[in-house]
């Protein structure tokens, strides 16, 4: 049903668009507001009454008047033309083709605000994904069907980690599966994108990559829709065509910025920091698309990208995403400045999904012990560091001073990496580190653990 | 009758409640979000329950206003418009309480999560139809039943029998009752009547109003800890059976995973759980492992003591809001058959933010923080939920009410955590530090609290531990000394602390590591019963005396660790199981033995 009505526009405030009510559109309907004075603007409805209908623009409502606006209703939600000829594409921030090739021959359309997935049809995920980092693999492991966001900083090296993952991640001893990456620049500046579409073109990546870019100088407002569009292609290929997603999504500050632009303008009572109460929320629909389904083959992974504001995790951005995503991996600014790279903070890291996903079943069957064992240990480090730093390492018993090289060699040699590492290397340079430390100090660790790792050869 | 055009669900338990009165409609005439407003051609009540247009799409009405009445819908909104008709069910939100609840996934309505032809949750679900079940009579014809009895028991195929009650409401003489056999939970089972002479059909399932608290005869203070299995709990923080404890945490401190720890290994006879506005995989992860693991008391599989009611974070926001009190409901009416039950609810926040989401809607003056100015009172009558009590039934039974706080960035000052802490009992402040040391259950030592420990003391020496309390405030202490040593340490630095300083920073390590660190991921410890936690208490108190003995003796306090029985001791809880109590006496006399070679004199090996 497409139904075009003229002159019936009463009102323009903010991003809303008064109407009077001359058509049976249901809430939520989708609409498409053209003006002579430039591209047609998306809009659903956002409020009905007998007589008057409100239409909610997603986008810039600049330069629209009353009297020759003409609204075009699709009588159903904003939807996704979608076929597996998403891959190789790049789009703006709303699913149009900008990369001048034909448009998308869609095979299904899906709704873009998508469904929460039925907890009872979603399969655990435990597939373990092999990044090459260290900091992750071996300490904060991703699984296939995980959200594992990056908090990092305006200046840190996010981008680049990303994309170290994106092109490395595999699978161990495993078919490596049909691997799809769907990328949502929402808000970032031309460069960060270039550098995403040229690195994935370097990697070869590009022709199973669909790229959606919102740029930072495009519409704010169009910012809300380029992560749903970008996951509802996610979800198809996920879901529909099999593919194992991983789905980038950077800057989720970006979207949040926008989320707090358009509650304010639509008057709403504003919460911590002026965001929208309601933002836990809708940064869900958004995260909980994750996911692996019984009975799929594919599977949705997760890595949003988000800049904390004043490097404050605190900060209602990392905190809320906190809350939602399974974890988060965290780039420190003091690591990078003292050239660890990549500077993953790992004490505030954190990967919900590791168990289910590492040990003999997956992995092996002393990781865990390790793992727990090394952020023990640099726990230790770090308050012994902090003891240092009034009464001096002298000031130190025996067993502190000995935590304190633990700490540099666990930062200089165990989180800095120059190449990637297999998860066998990993593990043995963090078996190498526990060396140093006195056996009564490894709690963590059973003894056959330290006599098969740990004993002088 | 049905201008939705759809068969009725018959079993739909809104509808058991509408006596007398006439079933109303209305027609929208406005909505936005999930609020509509509708025209109505009959009387709706306040709280009503109603359903919306083809897919029927549950609602409650919030607000009477002349002839129109405003709903607030509990589902996805979309596609609804002036016209579509509203129909009134007579009744209060109600829920469906019978034998079908134990071992399944529901809603935040409480109705069933189930496996579809498609993966997503789309609006309009239905209520769970009718089940079958083994029923067995336990009344005759003549008798005379109170309100709230039980009339028979129910057992699914395999399963233990669960008894079936009366509705609160409803008692008198029995007049007929349905023969042992096959019976669907929907048909009538026993028809009563009442003084009146009135006669009513009840069937093995009822519903009941979600906000209204089930009525007890009598309700009793509580004096018995609930045993979780998690030493920090039961020995420095315990709750009461019928008591109330919340868990605050900032991301990623462990509330989920201790929840589910409680869930696993406390011993309740059902278990709720309440997912509120958190994640899906986590839902799907207890669906995923509870049926394999094993109740350590009954030996059968931990899904069938246990329901699960998930609104998850993506799901929609004013079910969330109602869904605390469908698991509150459930709770109460499994503890009216005379059962101990646990009500997790993870979290309590999400629901808070819920409540201020649809009161923002409302136009409600925000309070602090943006909460409406009745959340404190919402937080109470939550907790107010708990309590053990003499059932209408006859039997003692009892709803202990855990609940997570997610306090924004962390801090504990909000309003959502400081109205909780003024009612609840047991307060388990869970701490960034120890979480991201990755020291569990991060518990923080100093900042929790347990009103009701001392009250336990006699129920600990019953089951052979005298010197619970005792041991208890040791440790605390130890742990408060610990902190403030740590400060000094700070200052001057360790090795400057004289010999029983240092010694009690050895002494407040051990108490950490060997009895208060337990994984909730490990085969052994995840659940620590009351005879190994004594045991264990006894052989971390033991060490503490011969250390400190050792030390007055002039013993350096950094040669302790380096004993051989010290790292058994750390390793303890991971390494001696629920059945092996005897190596624990063994792990006692190798200590003795090798602080006596200590205090001797004999320099051991190596130093
Ligand atoms: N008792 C425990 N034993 C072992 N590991 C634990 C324990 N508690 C927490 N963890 C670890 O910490 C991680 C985070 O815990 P959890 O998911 O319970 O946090 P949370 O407080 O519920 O966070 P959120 O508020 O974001 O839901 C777990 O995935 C697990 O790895
Ligand atoms: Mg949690």
């Amino acid at each position: 049903m497409l139904v075009t009505v003229e002159h019936a526009a009463a009102r323009l405030e903010g991003p809303l668009m008064f109407l009077r009510r001359t058509v049976d559109a249901g809430l939520g309907d989708a609409v498409e507001v053209h003006s002579p004075s430039g591209p047609p603007r998306l809009g659903r409805v956002a409020a009905l009454d007998t007589k008057h209908m409100t239409i909610e623009v997603l986008e810039s409502t600049a330069g629209l008047d009353l009297g020759r606006s003409v609204v075009r209703f699709f009588g159903e939600p904003l939807a996704f033309g979608l076929s597996g000829g998403v891959l190789g594409r790049v789009f703006n921030g709303v699913g149009e083709p900008v990369d001048g090739g034909p448009p998308i021959a869609a095979a299904q359309r899906h709704a873009v605000d998508g469904l929460p997935l039925n907890p009872v049809e979603r399969a655990n995920p435990r597939d373990f994904i092999e990044t090459g980092v260290t900091a992750i693999d071996l300490l904060n492991s991703l699984v296939r069907g995980q959200k594992l966001p990056l908090f990092s900083a305006g200046g840190l090296p996010h981008d680049r980690l990303a994309v170290a993952i994106a092109t490395h991640a595999r699978l161990r001893d495993a078919e490596p599966g049909a691997f799809a990456i769907v990328f949502a620049g929402i808000g970032v500046p031309w460069e960060s994108a270039e550098y995403f579409r040229a690195s994935l073109a370097r990697s070869g990546a590009l022709a199973r990559t669909a790229l959606f870019l919102n740029l930072a100088s495009d519409s704010s407002t169009q910012r809300l829709l380029t992560p749903r569009f970008a996951l509802t292609a996610a979800e198809y290929l996920a879901y529909v065509e099999g593919k194992h997603v991983l789905a980038i999504l950077t800057d989720m500050t970006n979207y949040c910025e926008a989320l707090r632009e358009v509650s304010s303008s639509k008057g709403e009572v504003p919460s911590r920091k002026g965001f929208p109460g309601a933002m836990y929320s809708d940064l869900a629909t958004l995260y909980e698309r994750a996911g692996i389904v019984h009975g799929h083959p594919g599977s949705l992974t997760q890595l949003p990208i988000l800049t904390m504001p004043a490097d404050d995790i605190g900060h209602p951005i990392p905190d809320l995403t906190g809350y939602i995503t399974e974890g988060q991996i965290v780039l420190s600014r003091e690591l990078d400045r003292r050239g660890v790279d990549p500077p993953i903070d790992v004490l505030p890291s954190l990967s919900r999904l590791m168990k289910d996903g590492v040990g003999g079943r997956f992995t092996h069957a002393d990781h865990p012990a390790l793992a727990s064992q090394l952020y023990a240990a640099y726990a230790r480090a770090v308050q012994a560091r902090v003891l240092a730093s009034v009464v001096g390492a002298d000031g130190l018993a025996e067993t502190d001073r000995r935590y304190l090289a633990f700490g540099d060699a666990f930062e200089g040699t165990l989180v800095r990496q120059e190449e990637p590492r297999t998860l066998e290397e990993s593990m043995a340079a963090g078996w190498r580190l526990l060396r140093d430390l006195p056996r009564a100090e490894l709690a963590r660790l059973s003894d056959a653990q330290i006599a098969a790792h740990l004993s002088e050869a | 009758m049905n201008p939705t055009g759809r068969p009725r669900d018959e079993s739909a338990p809104q509808r058991v409640g509408a006596e007398g009165r006439p079933v109303s409609h209305a027609e929208i005439v406005a909505v936005a979000g999930p609020v509509l407003r509708a025209r109505a051609s009959g009387a709706f009540a306040l709280r009503e329950a109603v359903e919306v247009g083809d897919h029927a799409l549950l609602g409650e009405v919030v607000k009477l206003d002349g002839d129109e009445i405003v709903v607030q819908v509990y589902e996805d909104t979309a596609g609804l418009r002036p016209g579509v008709a509203v129909e009134g069910s007579g009744a209060p939100l109600s829920v469906p309480l019978g034998p079908g609840l134990l071992g399944r996934m529901f809603d935040g309505l409480l109705r069933p999560l189930v496996r579809g032809e498609t993966p997503f949750v789309r609006p309009g679900m239905r209520r769970a139809a009718g089940e079958v079940f083994a029923f067995t009579p336990l009344a005759r014809p003549g008798d005379e039943l109170p309100a709230g009895a039980i009339f028979g028991e129910a057992a699914r195929e395999g399963l233990p029998a669960q008894a079936c009650l009366l509705p609160p409401t409803a008692g008198g003489t029995v007049v007929s009752i349905a023969p042992g056999g096959a019976l669907a939970d929907t048909a009538v089972a026993c028809t009563l009547r009442d003084a009146s002479g009135a006669e009513r059909g009840v069937a093995m399932r009822h519903a009941w109003p979600v906000r209204t608290p089930r009525p007890v005869l009598a309700r009793r203070v509580p004096d018995a800890p609930l045993i979780t299995g998690q030493r920090v709990l039961d020995t420095l923080f315990p709750v009461a059976r019928g008591g109330k404890a919340a868990i605050p945490g900032g991301f990623g401190t462990g509330k989920t995973v201790l929840l589910e720890a409680l869930a696993k290994g406390c011993d309740a006879d059902v278990i709720v759980y309440l997912g509120c506005g958190e994640r899906g995989n986590e839902m799907a992860g207890v669906l995923a492992e509870f049926p394999e693991l094993v109740d350590p008391r009954t030996g059968r599989a931990l899904m069938e003591r246990t329901v699960v009611i998930a609104n998850t974070s993506n799901m929609p926001v004013s079910a969330r809001e109602a869904s605390i009190y469908s698991a509150a409901t459930v709770a109460e009416y499994f503890r009216d058959q005379g059962l101990h039950v646990a009500l997790m609810a993870d979290s309590t926040s999400r629901w808070a933010e819920a409540l201020r989401e649809v009161s923002g809607r409302f136009g409600e003056l925000p309070g602090e923080g943006g909460y409406p100015a009745y959340l404190a009172s919402r937080i109470a009558e939550f907790y107010e939920r708990a309590a053990i009590a003499d059932t209408l039934c006859g039997r003692v039974g009892s709803v202990t009410v855990i609940g997570a706080i997610s306090p924004p960035s962390g801090d504990f000052s909000e309003p959502v955590t400081s109205h909780t802490k003024r009612y609840v009992k047991a307060f388990w402040a869970l701490d960034v530090q120890r979480a991201q040391a990755r020291f569990y259950p991060a518990i923080h030592p100093l900042q929790s609290y347990a009103e009701d420990a001392a009250a336990f003391a006699p129920w600990w020496t019953s089951h052979g531990n005298s010197r619970w309390l005792e041991l208890r405030r040791r440790f605390l202490t130890l742990l408060d000394e610990q902190a403030r040593l740590e400060r000094m340490a700070r200052i001057v630095g360790k090795d400057a602390l004289p010999a029983r300083q240092q010694l009690a920073l050895t002494c407040a390590d051990v108490l950490n590591e060997a009895f208060l660190r337990q994984s909730a991921f490990s085969p052994v410890d995840r659940r620590c019963g009351p005879a190994r936690q004594g045991a264990m208490m006894r052989v971390t108190a033991r060490f503490l005396d011969l250390a400190q003995a050792a030390v007055e003796a002039g013993v350096a306090p950094e040669r302790i660790p380096r004993l051989d029985a010290y790292r058994p001791l750390l390793r303890m809880g991971e390494e001696i199981g629920e059945d092996e109590l005897e190596r624990f006496d063994a792990l006692e006399a190798a200590l003795e033995r090798e602080f006596a070679a200590l205090v001797g004199g004999a320099p051991p090996a190596g130093a």
